[in-house]
């Protein structure tokens, strides 16, 4: 029967389940990437945002769930002009950390 | 664990509830879903334990409901407190009983804003005055009508006709009890037993025999949500809410759930239906949901009040399952005659959902 509404999908996400290497491995390289706090303030400038979806907030915050495979759609629009890394509160070099995570992912990115 | 701190701890979630003479406020929609609860209510306190309850047919609705689907702002919701205050102080009372949890939550905020923001309550003083020339005193205790059916629960169940024990196998019924988000949630001290470890139901359900079950979700929310359940684009998420508490209570096989909110008791009983129809799946024995009833129910189920005089044909879910586990005699021929046998009509039973 259908009522126009439905249960909706869960969107828990089993972290027992994901596999962090990668993202381990990033973060020996790129210690900075714990130092995100998430402000938005890279995504608010990103000149690809408006039209792709690119956020680089929400790529981080893709990788440290294990959904590799939207991050690296997301990082396909990057144009790497390094606006973001100009921005950052926190001082990372976000246009290095970008190039990073393309070196580490880079199976996916084929 | 330091014993002596816990106890402290409890002690603040404790409440010295008057033991009579009450102004009694009704809800604005249980009259609808559950009729039979609010009248049982006024039956037990009024007409079998001969307590003193007021009502008058001038008070309204507390604005709550809408205050909650963010349809008005809080000084119209206070200034229809306000309203319902004179009336308590026109009546000569001080103790203000509500009969709706989220109407007990409401009290308590406004009356919390008033000690914090003097200056708004004398603004609402003249609203109220220039709206219809009415004044009142604040009420000297604020009290849910579960609280007095808590409080009254070793009276009722030493008049008791039945217990919450199977027949068949005399282990006690599994009981799970939910409490309504606004009753100590949002201010926690004001609920018996806090917003953690509410005993209220509990209080009732143990004095009457049964065993309170525990589960993963017994804090969540029911579904209901308001604004969740009252637009239509977000009311999937009223259901999956209801849906993730009846899979985490699943696995304990509870016997029927206890409620003291108005919408707890209809969400959880109407989604049962709505699931079993979008996904297959009941959550009580041999293709039955889990009865849900209200404290006022189960309180006139005990003391011997005929299943279908208390208006337990208008839940969804079949509760004769649960009284024959208890042992109480009724005439399923009668379940759908009104008073004078008046033939109600048989509603349409549900595909897969067993009603009886």
């Amino acid at each position: 029967m259908d009522f126009g509404f439905r249960i909706s999908p869960s969107s828990a996400v089993n972290l027992d389940n994901v596999d962090l290497e990668k993202f381990e491995e990033l973060h020996r390289i790129e210690p900075d990437v714990y130092k995100c706090m998430a402000c938005g303030s890279c995504s608010a400038t990103c000149p690809a945002a408006r039209f792709s979806g690119m956020s680089l907030r929400k790529v981080i915050l893709a990788l440290q769930r294990g959904k590799e495979k939207e991050a690296l759609a997301m990082m396909k629009n990057c144009m790497l002009c390094g606006k973001c890394t100009m921005v950052c509160p926190r001082g990372i070099n976000t246009r290095h950390l970008i190039l990073s995570i393309c070196r580490i992912y880079k199976e996916e990115t084929k | 664990m330091i014993y002596q701190g816990k106890k402290k701890i409890w002690a603040d979630y404790q409440k010295e509830i008057p033991d009579n003479h009450w102004f009694y406020v009704r809800s604005c929609i249980r009259q609808n879903f559950f009729p039979g609860a609010e009248k049982m209510f006024l039956e037990i306190c009024k007409g079998l334990l001969k307590k003193d309850f007021y009502e008058t047919e001038h008070h309204t609705t507390c604005g709550g409901i809408a205050y909650h689907c963010d349809t008005i702002p809080q000084e119209t919701v206070m200034t229809i407190v306000a309203r319902q205050f004179a009336l308590m102080t026109e009546a000569g009372y001080e103790n203000y009983v509500a009969s709706c949890i989220t109407s007990f939550g409401n009290y308590i905020e406004i009356l919390e804003t008033w000690k914090e923001f003097p200056e708004l309550e004398t603004r609402i003083r003249e609203m109220l005055w220039k709206a219809c020339r009415r004044e009142f005193n604040k009420p000297k205790y604020v009290a849910h009508a579960s609280d007095l059916i808590y409080k009254y629960r070793n009276e009722i169940a030493a008049r008791a006709k039945y217990r919450l024990v199977n027949r068949h196998t005399g282990e006690p019924l599994r009981v799970v009890e939910h409490i309504g988000c606004h009753y100590a949630k949002m201010f926690p001290a004001r609920g018996i037993g806090g917003a953690e470890y509410p005993y209220v139901l509990c209080g009732m359900i143990e004095s009457w025999g049964g065993n309170v079950i525990d589960y993963p979700e017994r804090r969540h929310c029911c579904g209901y949500g308001f604004r969740q359940y009252h637009v239509k684009a977000n009311r999937g998420y009223s259901l999956s809410n209801t849906y993730k508490k009846f899979e985490s209570m699943e696995p304990y096989h509870p016997d029927f759930i206890l409620t003291n909110c108005p919408g707890c008791p209809y969400f959880m009983d109407r989604w049962q239906y709505v699931i079993a129809e979008t996904e297959g799946k009941t959550y009580g024995e041999n293709g039955f949901g889990i009865p849900v009833l209200t404290y006022e129910e189960l309180a006139s189920l005990v003391l011997g009040y005929a299943p279908w005089d208390i208006g337990l044909q208008l839940h969804q879910v079949a509760v004769e399952p649960l009284l024959d586990k208890i042992g109480i005699e009724y005439d399923p021929a009668k379940k759908y005659k009104g008073l004078d046998e008046k033939e109600l009509m048989k509603p349409e039973l549900p595909g897969v959902l067993r009603c009886c």
